[in-house]
């Protein structure tokens, strides 16, 4: 295996994490804030993917079609928000699964209607296509290395809302005490209906900018959302920094776990053995690096609460 | 309002005569809806124990489930192709014996209901829900990677698998076959509910501090309600696979997980039959509004929608005009 | 054998910088009612989840007939006779009121891990249940579901439930909260009763219901005991009164 290798699975597992960032991080913000569990998350990614899809095919402009996937997300959450999840704030967390669960039937068979079943694609923009050279000698798509660029910087985005402004103290007031934050005043209401919005809009991102390296296709939440929800178990529910650290080691494990265990098996097995059982493990080693946290830390690395 | 008592005789009546209707009149299609509503109660029937019951929302059965197939299609694959299973220095022979198949399919998953149990089970509420659903996809992907047993393409099998002086190639008897299971996992959760087991795992339910005050452990309650649970729903996956003679990832897709939580609440949750009821409604869904429209999952998100947001109890519910246990 | 039933000794607790359990050593001696007062906020609830094993301590040790239970689940101390009420009712509303005291019946025998049986068929448990509701006055309800109870019959099923473990000590958190006058006058000629099946550790706001009933008061105030003794002490002591009684809140 060659360090050249090793690399670029690092690189991959970094972008892969800064993207289950985008999802993980509006899933924490709605589970800490309004106590709910959105399993339609998922949704909301597929729906900024697809309107990223069609306005890049309209207008051919990339940048017009990212914000189409934050706008259209952002007002699939605030429609889903006003209609039924604001129903369910203090239902039961069974309600609260069937309710989105339905959702995501509704989301998946309306875009299957509207869109069809066959997949579709766009473009990465021109000015970022094509690989870049690393010092190293390690080539790199730079679009790729975009993707890690915009993960961070919406990482430092969110800390600093949630850290700084007049916003993040509300809403790090209304995850900590719902009346209290009623009585000083604030729209309580209003205030959840913006953090569901900024949640989806997050995810709708994520689906707009992997959906130009991938397919756009009915179904694509559905990996990505399980993944975040490690992610969020990972982390600990309702914090933004264990979202961030949860991603990253998700994504490398998930990356560097598909090179390496098939080269631990063939250490004492034969190769063709060692390929299948090395990869068959891999594609299970992030549940079992959330078995291990969760023995160690059952309510996740920065969780206040289980 | 109709006593839940006659429901609970009337449902398995009901569909026991509807598949000997279907014998008479020689629909075997009707028979086989009728045998995917047995298998598919049968599951819910075992996922509702752990979560009428015992109030686990497990969004991670199917994993279960899928155990069940595999143990099926595994076992009769080896028979199929007269090659032996060799576990390291174990070696098994395939076996198309359906009593053999089921032993192992319910031994595996409650195996595999104590290790994710034990895990999950640290934890509550909203985690509980994501660690089983992040379980199950780890069994998805392991089985899809897992190309010994046809990966992604699944395993199948030719020939229905045996049961002792019984024809389960024809419809009507594999579903006697499913009806008997559905029916005895029904008499086994009635016995729990009433046993002095029932009586505190639906305390540690709603009062898990009262439960330890009186000396019990609630986590061991649940966990052993959450084997049994995922032991029963193996079988059913068993027979699933049978039915179809085919096994594949997809019985372990979290999809099916979810739907098996909504057959529950639209029979009614923690009630006897309700799952039995809402596998009925379900199958008759996918088979009318499917036959209608390709995209009736709208149709069965909307109703779904409409259950939780307007009307809590589900048919039973309705019917009976008593409120359900609170999950 | 210790002549102590409960004991705790030199127990602590801190969360951060408070010191919510400050080297806390009260006892329960066969017979008596010993109620511990203080202000809210003094670390009464933190002291009785020490105490009952929802929370452990930092220091000191906890003794139950003079065996060191410090370490033990809160399970395991139920089954070494500890018999305790909550503040707030925590019991299964959606079942009879019978069905919750039959849980009772099953923990420390450990027949909760029969599966077959119905579980109200059981006659001798069923015995036993029947006669901790009459002991409270519940008998006549005891087919109603306990979500349709008053208050006061909340707290009296409470008290039953702690009936049936036989416990060798009771610990009680306010059994009084909630009740009105005549709920409490009610609940405390009960406990009098009580204590000499078992003392109770008790834990009451009701200054009156406490002078009535206690032989001897423990006063918690930030986490320590400033002051044990009768009532006549307590009512007498200066420092008690500067501290907690004369404090108009």
């Amino acid at each position: 295996m060659s360090p050249i290798l090793i690399i670029e699975q690092l690189l991959n597992g970094l972008q892969f994490g800064v993207m289950l960032f985008l999802m993980a991080a509006g899933l924490t913000l709605i589970f800490g804030v309004m106590g709910l569990i959105n399993l339609a998350h998922g949704s909301l990614y597929m729906v900024g993917a697809f309107a990223a899809a069609a306005v890049a095919a309209a207008t051919g402009s990339f940048f017009l079609a990212l914000a189409a996937s934050l706008a259209a997300a952002a007002a699939a959450g605030v429609v889903i928000e006003v209609f039924v999840i604001r129903r369910l704030y203090r239902a039961a967390h069974l309600d609260q699964v069937l309710a989105t669960f339905a959702l995501i039937l509704i989301f998946a068979e309306g875009a299957r209607w509207v869109f069809g079943s066959f997949p579709l694609y766009f473009d990465v923009p021109p000015m970022l296509s094509g690989p870049i050279m690393l010092p190293g000698g390690v080539q790199y798509p730079l679009y790729r290395l975009a993707l890690i660029g915009v993960g961070l910087a919406v990482g430092c985005g969110l800390w600093w809302l949630t850290a700084r402004t007049r916003i993040g103290i509300q809403i790090r007031a209304g995850a900590n005490d719902r009346e209290m934050i009623a009585a000083l005043g604030v729209d309580i209401s209003r205030l959840y209906t913006v953090v569901f919005a900024l949640g989806a809009a997050l995810a709708g991102f994520a689906g707009a900018l992997v959906g130009a390296i991938q397919s756009v296709e009915v179904g694509m939440g559905d990996p990505v959302l399980i993944m975040a929800f490690v992610v969020v178990v990972i982390g600990g529910i309702g914090s933004i920094k264990g979202a961030f650290i949860g991603a990253i080691l998700v994504g490398l494990t998930d990356r560097l776990g598909g090179i390496f265990l098939p080269e631990v098996f063939k250490l004492f097995m034969e190769p063709g053995a060692a390929t299948q059982t090395g990869s068959a493990l891999a594609s299970m080693a992030i549940y079992i690096l959330m078995g291990v946290v969760l023995v160690w830390r059952p309510s996740g690395l920065f969780g206040a609460r289980a | 309002m109709i006593p839940e008592r006659f429901i609970t005789f009337a449902v398995p009546a009901g569909l026991f005569i509807i598949a000997i209707l279907a014998f008479w009149t020689d629909e075997p299609f009707t028979i086989t809806l009728t045998t995917r509503v047995a298998i598919l109660g049968l599951a819910a029937v075992g996922l509702n124990i752990a979560l009428g019951i015992g109030g686990l929302v497990s969004l991670g059965h199917a994993a279960f489930f899928g155990l069940g197939g595999y143990a099926m299609g595994i076992l009769a694959y080896h028979a199929q192709t007269y090659s032996p299973l060799t576990l390291g220095p174990l070696v098994i022979e395939g076996t198309k014996s359906m009593p053999v198949i089921w032993i192992v399919a319910v031994v595996t998953s409650a195996l595999a209901a104590l290790a994710i149990g034990v895990l999950s089970l640290r934890t509550s509420g909203v985690y509980f829900i994501m660690i089983t659903l992040a379980f199950g996809q780890m069994l998805y992907y392991f089985s899809v990677s897992w190309s010994a047993y046809g990966g992604e393409d699944g395993l199948s099998i030719y020939l229905r698998n045996e049961f002792p002086g019984i024809n389960t190639l024809v419809p009507i008897q594999f579903f006697g076959l499913c009806f008997v299971l559905l029916c005895l996992a029904l008499v086994l959760q009635a016995r729990l509910r009433g046993s002095s087991f029932g009586l505190a795992l639906n305390a540690a339910r709603q009062a898990p501090a009262r439960v330890e005050t009186v000396g019990l452990n609630p986590v061991r309650l649940k966990l052993l309600a959450f084997v049994i649970s995922g032991a029963i729903t193996g079988l059913a996956g068993a027979l699933y696979a049978d039915l179809n003679r085919f096994v594949s990832p997809s019985m372990f897709s979290w999809h099916l997980s979810g739907e098996l939580i909504v057959l529950i609440i639209i029979g009614g949750v923690g009630r006897l039959v309700g799952p039995v009821i809402g596998a009925a409604l379900f199958v008759a869904l996918e088979h009318w509004l499917g036959g209608l429209t390709e995209y009736w999952h709208i149709g069965l998100g909307a109703i779904l929608l409409g259950i939780v947001l307007f009307s809590r109890g589900g048919v039973i519910g309705f019917l009976t005009g008593k409120a359900g246990p609170n999950v | 054998m210790s002549e102590h039933l409960l004991e705790t000794r030199g127990l602590c607790k801190s969360f951060g910088a408070l010191k919510a359990t400050d080297n806390v050593s009260i006892s329960l001696k066969p017979g008596e009612i010993h109620a511990i007062i203080g202000p809210n906020g003094a670390g009464k609830s933190t002291l009785i989840a020490q105490i009952c094993g929802g929370l452990a301590p930092d220091a000191g040790q906890i003794l139950m007939q003079g065996r060191d239970v410090t370490s033990l689940t809160t399970q395991a101390r139920a089954q070494a006779g500890l018999g305790r009420t909550f503040q707030v009712s925590a019991l299964a509303m959606e079942d009879t009121v019978l069905e919750n005291v039959l849980l009772g019946t099953l923990g420390a025998s450990g027949h909760a891990w029969r599966f077959w049986k119905n579980a109200s068929n059981v006659r001798d448990r069923l015995d036993q249940a029947m006669a901790a509701l009459e002991r409270v006055g519940l008998e006549k309800v005891c087919d109603q579901q306990t979500a349709t109870l008053s208050h006061g019959q909340r707290r009296q099923l409470e008290v039953a439930v702690a009936l049936t473990l036989e416990p060798s000590a009771f610990v009680m958190d306010e059994p009084m909260a909630g009740l009105g006058a005549e709920g409490t006058k009610k609940m405390t000629e009960f406990l009098d009763g009580l204590r000499d099946q078992a003392p109770i550790l008790l834990v009451e706001h009701d200054m009156d219901a406490v002078f009535a009933l206690a032989d001897r008061i423990s006063v918690l105030v930030y986490g320590q005991i400033i002051a044990t003794g009768s009532v006549a002490d307590i009512r007498a002591s200066a420092t008690v009164r500067d501290a907690y009684l004369g404090d108009p809140a």
